[in-house]
């Protein structure tokens, strides 16, 4: 499975929260959520969609952990890993 | 023109743990908590699979079949508390007082049960946007718009004054009867049947509550899922109950020798203006309304002598919650005990405000303090005196009680002994 | 007490106008904004008819991040409440945030949210349910989003008493100032023009199932047949009148009475309490009836409530005593923002001296013994109006309104 990305993550939180247009998106990522006008229901609507649609479950903490858009893939992209299917050794 | 003051005359409780005021009482200062797996529907599929129920039969508690199946689960709770409140106070409402007899319910989602019921046949389990108008209930239209539960109150006690739902979301319960304290003092009404009921068992209001993570996950330990002040609390559990009490001018009360439980002296609600379902960890709109209702009580803050708190056990209602108090109350903060009956009834969202209201009248009338069931292990950054586990004698003639809810909006009450507790 | 709370601002969304001045003005040339229901596919329900308010983009009026966790509902009341702000000259700093508030009237909440989430949950998952619904349906909403909107830390509240509770939230908000709070923001919108929103009012049996749309609500006609459902209201700047005054606001007219009665249980053989609200309002503004200019009467367009309604008009103010009017025949019934919208047309009337028509109806049941206005607006002379405004179940709502005292 291809790894979740920032790009992606942006346009679901302009989906589920609307856009803050005085924000550059170049560096966005870094920058803490409620810095970018999101706040935690924005986060927990990102969270919930980005979950139904990858059909993963992300962490119970990450609404409080996770404070960038840069975190959020990373907290995202391990649980990828995490739960991809096993290929069985041959046998 | 002396101030007109108002006093509570009769109560009427639906909780979980205890259908009418005796077992309410009894339950709170046990401790023993009534929170337990959903039986209501099969909640295997949510977050939190928990709540406070009430084992609560309409017909057993003297409804018709009939209203049984034309009423939400939450307006048979309010017109069972109200029937029970009405012959508690002793009251006759005819010709001669029907119009001096007014009706404040509070409720934060109203008949929410009915209406996802209703949902659900019109439109084949989801499937429909466009539902059927025809399949249903004649009486959807009074699910659609709640004012219905105050109607049927209203009808239930005779009373032709002003009546009103109250729904501001989980301060519905404390501003119900603030709106009531208002209408009897301005002379508009000289009794109120006032309270508030909400019946929010149901898949969507848990969902909902799923959604943002407000309420435990502790699944597997129901009973000591909802831990108040708690260094390990994990969010609310789901209630739902009534609280009708029967409010009345203090004078006319006096008057034809009714017994009275307490006066409620002072209200206030403030919005925080911050989050829909966020606060700020300060407090400070929460310490303006206690502040607001001691003025409109013109009581001084050393003299509470007990906070009934909203205690809800999410990990930010307990902090701001902690800090309103001791903003507005400053250094007698640290003397004064606070507790949270909410680990023993849940959070019955509209209706827990009146419920709590009830509880500190009793406090008043009994001189003993509930405790704050659940709280095991203290939080460090949690420094009041918050009454864990074992119910304790005080006696007291002035109780604070506070509600804070969705929309940011927070609410304060005080009530005092009928002989006094003001200067 | 005796304190005057005036309106110093007006935001208004109505389906014969966006915007206070064009409402007033589509209303005074008779222009209804009643028609087939666009909003879905109608064409399966008895009932196809609303008013409902064209040419609204929540995007044009609000930040995009309120966008996605409102309703409709909430939209407009976000967007009257920032109109009437903008009105009333008063500015975020012009006074602490604790010395605002914010009281609404809501019927049903955010209903069309309510569906949509209803339908995600039981058509697909819990999972599918939106952090937003938890808030976005609740009838507390309005009040909610407009005090962190706008920055009212004051006093607030929410009134549900159906289609009487606009009155009664504006009551509550008067309630406030003369207590001390100097603005409130009050007033109430709804718009639950969803396929679930029209089924429950199409299962109270009050909706007319005509689809033309000049005889679909026809009040106090002899062939009155029920009302159309519309979506929209007004939300009020109230101020304390000496405060007003003292910043030089311009004031559009004073809140000087209000009274609420509830009816008896059907078929008790009591008598309806709607002429104790109408007495009990004037009572309170220190008016006697012919002080009353006019008359904006509920105007519920069904036989039985239209009767019983005039028969509490010429109980207080005799046989054909004072004009009346039911201006919402032009929008349908608003549910929580009819009576304020209904205040809005009562103010207007006043300062211009005309009083606007209940259009579609030639003339009342000879029965009823009132003077409806018909046909076109009609001048009149005079300082005060009285709006009325009921509610299923039996409230009973009435508020007295004045043009603005010579300063």
């Amino acid at each position: 499975m291809s790894a979740f990305t920032v790009e992606e993550l942006f346009q679901i939180m302009r989906e589920c929260a609307g856009e803050e247009e005085a924000v550059d998106l170049a560096d966005a990522a870094e920058q803490e959520f409620a810095l970018l006008g999101y706040d935690s229901l924005a986060l927990m609507e990102a969270i919930s969609r980005v979950e139904r649609g990858l059909g993963i479950a992300l962490p119970e903490e990450t609404v409080g952990e996770v404070l960038t858009p840069a975190a959020f893939v990373d907290v995202v992209n391990a649980e990828l890993a995490r739960s991809a299917p096993v290929v069985e050794a041959a046998g | 023109m002396t101030a007109r003051r108002v006093v509570i005359t009769g109560l009427g409780v639906i909780a979980p743990g205890g259908i009418g005021t005796k077992a309410f009482w009894e339950r709170i200062v046990s401790g023993v908590s009534a929170t337990r797996t959903i039986t209501a529907f099969d909640a295997s599929g949510f977050r939190s699979r928990m709540a406070a129920e009430c084992d609560f039969d309409g017909v057993r508690s003297g409804l018709t079949v009939r209203d049984t199946a034309r009423l939400d689960r939450a307006t048979q709770f309010a017109v069972v508390a109200a029937r029970e409140a009405l012959a508690d106070s002793g009251i006759e409402i005819d010709e001669r007082n029907a119009h001096r007899t007014g009706v404040s319910l509070g409720s934060a989602v109203g008949c929410t049960q009915k209406l996802e019921e209703e949902y659900v046949a019109r439109s084949d389990g989801g499937q429909r946007w466009l539902v059927d108008h025809a399949a249903g209930t004649p009486y959807l239209y009074d699910y659609f718009v709640p004012s219905s539960m105050a109607a049927e109150v209203a009808w239930e006690a005779g009373a032709e004054g002003p009546a009103a739902l109250v729904s501001a979301g989980c301060t519905s319960g404390l501003d119900s009867l603030g709106h009531a304290l208002d209408l009897i003092r301005e002379g508009a009404v000289d009794i109120m049947i006032a309270g508030g009921s909400d019946a929010p068992i149901a898949p969507i209001t848990v969902a909902c509550f799923d959604a943002i993570k407000a309420t435990s996950p502790r699944n597997d330990t129901p009973e000591h899922a909802s831990r108040p002040f708690d260094r390990t609390r994990s969010g609310f559990v789901l209630g739902e109950g009534a609280a009708v009490l029967v409010l009345e001018e203090r004078e006319s009360a006096l008057r034809r020798g009714a017994q009275i439980y307490a006066e409620i002296a002072g209200y206030a609600g403030r919005a925080n203006a911050h989050h829909m379902t966020g606060l700020r960890p300060d407090g400070l709109e929460m310490s303006a309304a206690i502040t607001g209702a001691l003025d409109d009580a013109r009581i001084d803050r050393e003299a509470v002598g007990y906070v009934n708190a909203h205690g809800t056990a999410t990990r930010q209602n307990d902090i701001h919650e902690t800090a309103a108090i001791k903003h507005s109350l400053g250094e007698h903060a640290r003397r004064v005990p606070v507790s949270s009956i909410k680990a023993v009834i849940g959070h019955s969202l509209g209706a827990v405000g009146s419920i709590e209201a009830v509880a500190s009248a009793l406090v008043i009338r009994h001189g003993v303090v509930p405790p704050t069931a659940g709280l095991h292990e203290p939080d460090p950054q949690l420094d009041l005196d918050y009454v864990p586990l074992t119910a304790r004698d005080q006696a007291t003639d002035t109780v604070l009680t506070v509600g804070s809810g969705f929309g940011g909006f927070q609410s304060a009450m005080v009530l005092t002994s009928a002989e006094g507790g003001r200067s | 007490m005796s304190a005057a709370t005036v309106v110093t601002g007006i935001g208004v969304l109505a389906p014969n106008g966006i915007g206070a001045e064009e409402f007033w003005a589509a209303t005074l040339r008779a222009e209804s904004g009643i028609g087939r229901i666009t909003r879905f596919e109608p064409a399966s329900y008895p009932s196809r008819l609303a008013g409902e308010v064209t040419g609204f983009s929540a995007r044009e009026h609000l930040p995009s991040r309120l966008v996605p966790q409102t309703d409709r509902t909430t939209q407009f009341a976000l967007t009257g409440s920032e109109w009437a702000l903008r009105d009333s000259g008063l500015s975020a700093d012009s006074l602490p945030a604790g010395e605002r508030g914010v009281v609404t009237a809501s019927a049903s909440g955010g209903f069309e949210f309510g569906q949509r989430e209803l339908g995600h949950l039981w058509g697909k998952d819990p999972r599918h349910v939106s952090a937003y619904m938890s808030f976005a349906w609740f009838y507390a909403v309005n009040s909610g989003q407009i005090s962190i909107r706008h920055d009212l830390r004051g006093p607030t509240g929410v009134l549900v008493t159906d289609q009487a509770g606009g009155l009664d939230a504006v009551a509550q908000a008067r309630r406030r100032i003369r207590k001390g709070t100097p603005v409130m923001l009050s007033g109430g919108m709804d718009a639950s023009l969803c396929p679930y929103g029209l089924a429950a009012q199409i299962s109270a049996g009050m909706l007319s199932e005509s689809d033309d749309p000049a005889r679909a609500y026809r009040p106090f006609d002899p062939a009155a047949d029920g009302h159309v459902p519309g979506e929209g209201g007004a939300i009020l700047t109230l101020e304390d009148g000496e405060r007003a005054r003292a910043r030089g606001a311009r004031s559009h007219g004073e809140i000087s009475g209000y009274a609420a009665t509830f009816d008896p249980r059907p078929g008790s053989g009591r008598p309806a309490n709607l002429d104790r609200a109408i007495r009990g309002a004037l009572a309170d503004a220190g008016l006697s009836p012919r002080d009353i200019a006019f008359v904006l009467a509920d105007g519920a367009g069904e036989p039985e409530p239209d009767r019983a309604e005039a028969r509490a008009l010429t109980d207080v103010f005799g046989p054909r005593g004072v004009p009346v009017t039911v201006p919402k025949s032009m929008t349908g019934r608003l549910y929580a923002g009819a009576a304020p919208l209904d205040l809005v047309t009562a103010l207007f009337a006043l300062r211009d001296g005309v009083v606007p028509p209940t259009v579609h109806v030639d003339g009342p049941d000879p029965a009823y013994d009132i003077d409806l206005v018909t046909g076109s607006a009609r001048p009149v002379r005079g300082d005060a109006a009285l709006v009325l405004a009921r509610g299923r179940g039996g409230f009973n709502s009435a508020m007295v309104v004045r043009r603005p005292s010579a300063a």
